[in-house]
């Protein structure tokens, strides 16, 4: 499962990289794609079925929301030379990556090996679940009921989102 | 857009918005939930304004009903929350109707309430985002 989920990964950054560099940007945002339902294949392999559900709708609206954007707006790329101020934040961005590749390295020889690890906390959530809710989908239990104020929050977010976008875009309120 | 996507999307869309209510009512059995279902059910409706246009069932200049919809789900979510409060044990958030069978339909208690209503939630809240850019592109080339 390893190998498959590398070459899944490998994927998705050559997506990524090819979506910073594409000319035209309808197909950058397809690119950007390939790194949405990659993600999807990944959460399939590692069994999270819902997960994948939730990804796999969200990224086909986005992409479609995406793709009437650019097609309304330009489909070319302004191209920019760089001058000092890129070079800088080119170098500057190289350097990070160093960094972080380097303590990445580090940390990982401390954990355990690929999925043998089982924080005490999902421990109790996993013995516990199917008694104290009653419900067959364990998800679902962490979720609504151990979780709930981390559910109630997320769908507040939403709903603060749809009233960001309604003030924004009324023209017709504006006036 | 053409007759085959006008033609294909009258005989998709009802099937797409039953899957989204079926991953809904299914959430505390099956994986998904309230808000893979609710996603599901507001793309049938994204899918029909795609094809027919925005003043299809005229959807234009009004996304007030969804918005309404969109904020009494989240208030019913909130009372649900708060009616473990009133049941003895004090608990926010308590599951205090009875468990039923497990793996059942009606069972899990509060699970299939708190399930149905951010699915509204969320399927109605995705259709107010799409809508507003809807018609904010019509208004701006007026």
């Amino acid at each position: 499962m390893e190998t498959a989920l590398s070459i899944i990964i490998t994927l998705m950054i050559l997506g990524a990289i090819y979506a910073l560099h594409a000319r035209d940007l309808l197909s950058a945002v397809i690119a950007c794609g390939i790194v949405g339902y990659g993600l999807v294949i990944c959460f399939l392999l590692l069994k999270a079925p819902d997960l994948a559900i939730v990804q796999i709708v969200v990224e086909t609206i986005t992409l479609i929301i995406m793709v009437a954007v650019v097609l309304d707006s330009s489909r070319q790329e302004p191209f920019v030379k760089p001058d000092l101020q890129g070079y800088i934040a080119i170098v500057s961005g190289l350097l990070l990556i160093i960094l972080l590749f380097h303590f990445f390295r580090i940390s990982t020889s401390a954990l355990d090996d690929f999925g043998r690890t089982t924080l005490r906390m999902s421990e109790a959530y996993i013995k516990g679940a199917a008694d104290r809710t009653g419900s067959a989908n364990l998800v679902t239990g962490v979720v609504f009921d151990f979780r709930g104020y981390d559910t109630l929050g997320e769908a507040t977010v939403l709903v603060t989102a749809v009233i960001g976008v309604l003030t924004i875009l009324r023209i017709r309120g504006k006036k | 857009m053409t007759t085959i996507v006008k033609k294909t999307t009258q005989l998709m869309a009802g099937l797409v918005f039953l899957y989204g209510i079926y991953i809904i009512i299914h959430g505390h059995l099956t994986p998904g939930g309230g808000f893979a279902g609710g996603v599901i059910a507001a793309g049938s409706f994204i899918l029909i304004i795609l094809a027919y246009g925005s003043d299809f069932i005229r959807l234009t200049r009004k996304e007030h009903g969804s918005t309404m919809y969109e904020n009494l789900a989240i208030l019913i979510v909130a009372f649900l929350a708060l009616s473990g409060l009133f049941t003895g044990a004090c608990v926010f958030f308590l599951n205090w109707l009875p468990r039923g069978t497990t793996g059942e339909l009606a069972s899990a208690g509060m699970l299939p309430l708190y399930n149905i209503f951010v699915g509204i939630e969320v399927a109605s809240s995705i259709v107010t985002i799409f809508l507003a850019l809807v018609i904010f592109k019509e208004e701006m080339s007026e």
